[in-house]
Parts: structure tokens; sequence; C-alpha cells
């Protein structure tokens, strides 16, 4: 088979960047999506022209490496998985295939299709995280967990980070990315201690970055490679208010505990 | 105080300030919705209740100033977020990714607008009672005697006056249609800001912003089309009409009248 993709190339984040078109070579119908762009960027290398750069890493659905928008959805046209999983078959001999770069001002373009998503990290870096004292693994079962809380807990914890949901909102929104990081950590007994903390300075951190805001149109969740549920969204925003109404801790007179 | 200042700068803080305003806004939808219907009754019936509200105008002004600070905090939040979600995205797509959204919630902004231009002409309408806009005559002059004997403002006749007007029954038609595609999604979405949601209750959200936004709908369409089609008020309207007729009658009279001159 062969297909004929419109991509978007920029040289530079300051550079204008345009959409060319290339035929590709004849195609292998199992070959993914990354696959074939390397086959283009083979041929593109052979006639001495600059090959497409797009980012990928493990291929198999649990980096959150690969990116791209594919005929206007971003990880192409199927639910529940990444652009690494998603194959040739899926499209039709002689269609035109449109791959543009996550649009975000908080993913400023690096090259072409490759942006820069470390807005997620900083978010990440802003509370998602416990402290605890590292060492030796814990007895299992040592603190209980509702099997509920763990199952809910988990489904949240499959955010791969790649900021799908950013790229699909119309707001630019990235409340589903930082929803499942929040309450993946709030759901558990350990994540308890900082939770509060945790989701103001997020949320704080997330507006920062210059994310849009949430208006509940559902796209981030349709899009999801892990298909994370809007129902975190409104967890999130019920751990939110309840952070604010308690408003900062009591400041401590003198010099501490310690 | 820091906690307000810091709920207004955050994103979701302002999604809290519109869903808490909406939400009385709605209380306040099905609460005018209540009293409108009594157009259904006797004019004894909707004249009484007009005129009860009128006599207590502490109550009167303090909800209609609440309602306009709520009407005003739910717009220029709704503006500011707008700018704010705009200016996140400044190159766009070639094409708009409008995949799994409901097509409801990409127009908010849009059909806010019409439903913010209606409560302006509404106003004008059928509170300032400004003539020269209702396409009949000038409200202002009709009169009613309630049973108790009292003198008061004629709200059925201006009512069903008001709606046998063809383009005034159509606009007020429109604005209840986009009032129910506002509401289909800012209904659900209320309780989504507010953290009310989870895989339990969200298809009971949906189900209840469904058929509250149907039946207001219905609820208020009703009115202007059975005064339209003339199945309410219709003998009322036409002795009140003739009420009417000489104040309708006093600018062309004089215009001619300046003419002849």
């Amino acid at each position: 088979m062969k297909v004929t993709l419109k991509v978007w190339r920029q040289k530079s984040r300051n550079t204008p960047g345009e959409f060319k078109t290339y035929e590709s070579p004849a195609l292998n119908p199992n070959m993914s999506f990354l696959e074939m762009l390397d086959v283009v960027n083979e041929e593109l290398a052979n006639r001495g022209e600059e090959p497409i750069a797009f980012d990928h890493d493990c291929r198999e659905g649990i980096c959150g490496t690969c990116s791209l928008v594919i005929d206007g959805k971003p990880h192409g046209p199927h639910q529940g998985v990444a652009t690494c999983q998603t194959y040739m078959r899926s499209f039709k001999n002689g269609d035109e295939i449109v791959v543009e770069p996550f649009r975000a001002r908080a993913f400023p373009l690096v090259k072409d299709l490759v942006v820069d998503r470390k807005a997620l990290d900083r978010i990440q870096h802003a509370g998602g995280f416990i402290s605890v004292r590292t060492g030796s693994a814990p007895d299992a079962n040592n603190i209980l967990v509702p099997k509920e809380n763990a199952d809910l807990a988990m489904d949240a914890a499959q955010c791969i980070g790649c900021g799908a949901c950013v790229a699909a909102c119309k707001n630019a929104s990235a409340m589903l990315f930082v929803a499942a990081k929040v309450s993946h950590l709030g759901l558990l007994p350990q994540g308890q201690p900082e939770r509060h903390r945790r989701v103001k300075a997020m949320v704080d951190q997330m507006d920062a970055e210059g994310f849009g805001g949430c208006t509940v149109t559902g796209s981030c969740e349709a899009v999801c490679p892990k298909e994370i549920s809007l129902d975190f969204i409104a967890r999130m925003n019920r751990d939110y208010a309840a952070a604010l109404i308690r408003g900062e801790p009591k400041p401590i007179a003198g010099s501490g505990a310690g | 105080m820091s906690s307000i200042s810091s709920l207004y700068k955050s994103s979701l803080g302002q999604k809290y300030v519109m869903a808490a305003s909406g939400t009385l806004l709605f209380l306040f939808v099905v609460g005018h919705l209540v009293g409108n219907l009594q157009v259904f009754g006797s004019p004894e019936l909707i004249n009484t209740y007009a005129h009860f509200l009128k006599s207590k105008p502490l109550l009167l002004w303090g909800v209609r100033l609440g309602l306009l600070a709520l009407v005003a905090l739910h717009v220029i939040t709704a503006v500011q977020l707008s700018l704010a979600n705009k200016a996140a995205r400044p190159v766009e797509y070639a094409k708009p990714p409008t995949y799994g959204s409901a097509w409801q919630s990409r127009y908010m902004l849009g059909t806010g607008s019409v439903i913010a231009a209606f409560v302006v002409y509404h106003l004008a309408h059928f509170t300032a009672l400004l003539p020269g806009i209702n396409g009949v005559g000038d409200f202002r002059t009709l009169e009613a005697t309630l049973p108790g004997g009292e003198k008061t403002h004629d709200v059925y006749a201006m009512i069903v006056l008001g709606f046998q007007v063809w383009w005034v029954t159509l606009f007020y038609l429109v604005a209840q249609a986009v009032l129910f595609i506002h509401l289909g999604h800012g209904l659900a979405s209320m309780f989504q800001s507010l953290g009310f949601r989870n895989h339990i209750w969200w298809p009971r959200i949906q189900l209840f912003a469904k058929v509250a936004s149907i039946a207001i709908f219905i609820g208020y369409a009703l009115i202007p089309v059975s005064i339209y089609l003339r199945v309410v008020g219709a003998d009322y309207a036409e002795t009140k009409r003739f009420e009417l007729k000489p104040a309708a009658l006093v600018e062309p009279a004089a215009a001619t009248g300046k003419e002849a001159k």
C-alpha cells in the first residue's frame, strides 16, 4: 500500500513552519505508523533531504514519548492506543494523512513534529511524589489498602504522561494529566500526608505553565491512550477545593520542632 | 481573604465560580418558570403574584441586584477563562481536533452570548417596559383591578399581547432553544467542576441535565407558543388591545398632524 503524507515541517522554534506533502514508498500494512515514518525518512535521507523529526522511544505503548496528531486526532484513529501501536492497516491505500505536532503554548515546538513536553515534568516535580524513607522493600500488606482504591489508583497510574490530553483539548488543558497524577497518589494511604499540599502545588504549577482550563468537552478522555476517566478530574477538583478551604498551614513559632 | 484571592487566581477556582454562579442562575430559571406558568391560570392569578412581588421592594431589589451580580460574575469569569483558553493554543491545527467532544461544549461562549442578549431584550421588554420594542404599544398604560379592588399593572395583558407578535415569539423560542443547548452541557458540567462526580453519579447527573434542560425548554416555550396560537388569553388580549389602541395611535396621529402643518 501507499499513502500520501501531509506533514508539518519546521526547522526550529523561531522559523515559520509549513505543511509539506510526501508520497510514501510501498508499505507493508502491518508496519506501525512510526515504522512508516522511518521508511519515508530513509528515502528522504537517500535523496539528501532532511528527515522528518518525530519523538519515539519504547514503541510498545508504555513510555509516552511518541506523539503526533494524525488526521486531527492525537495518537491516530484508534481508541486506547498510542501512535506507536497504530498500524498502517488502519488506513486505506492512497489515503492522504495529515500529521501535525501536539500544539499548545506550554509545549513549545522543537523541530517538525517534536515538541518540548517538560512542562508536564515540572508539574510532577511540584508535587507528584510522596516523601518516604527508602530502604529495603516493606512487607506486603503492611499498610492495608481497600481493593477498590487500589484499582482506581492503578487506573490513574496508567497515565504515561504523553500529553495527548493537552493536544486534544480545545483549550490545551492539562487537567486530565494532572488529575491522574494527583489521584493515583491521593487514593493511597502513602499519599495522604501530602495530599492537599500536592494538589495545590500541582494545579498552581499547571496554571503557571500556561495550560488552558477544563470545559468538560471530553476530548481528552476520548484520545487518552490509557483511557483515563474524566472522573479523576472531578476528584482533583474536590481535593483542590478542600486544599483551598484548609488554607496555608499555621506558621511555626520559633524554630519549630527540630 | 488570601484563600478568596487565590481562588480567583487559579483556573480551577474560576471554574468553581462559573459552576456556583451557574447553579444559582439555574435555580432562578426554575423559579422564574414556575412563576410564569401562572399565565395558564386566570388573569387575576399572575397579576396578584406580580403585585405581591412589587409590594416587597426590598426583597425584589435584593433578588434583582443579586441576580445582576451573578450574571456579571458568570460573564466576566467566562470571558477571562475563554481568553486564557485561547491563549493556551497560539497555533491552531489544520484540522480542529474535536474528537470525542460533545458539540454543545464547544459553543458555550456563543450560546451564552445569545442568552445574554436575550436577557437584555427580555428586561427591556417586560421589566423596563420600553415602548417601541414590543411591536404592540405602550405596556405601561395597561391596568388591571385585583379581586381586592386594588389597581395594579396588568402583567397578564402584557404577556398575552406581547406574544401575539410573531417575531417576539420567534426570538423567545430561539433564545429558549439556545438556553437548552447551554444547559445541556452546563448543568452536568457544574457538578464536574465542583467535584461532585464519580462512576455511579455521572450517568445520573447526565440524565438530570438532559431531563431538566428539556423540561425547562418545554415549560418556557409553551407560554409564547400557546399565546401565539391564541390558545391562551386571546379574548382578554382583544379587549386590552382596544384599551391600548389610543396609546399606540398617539405617535402616528401626532406625526400626521405635523405633516398637515
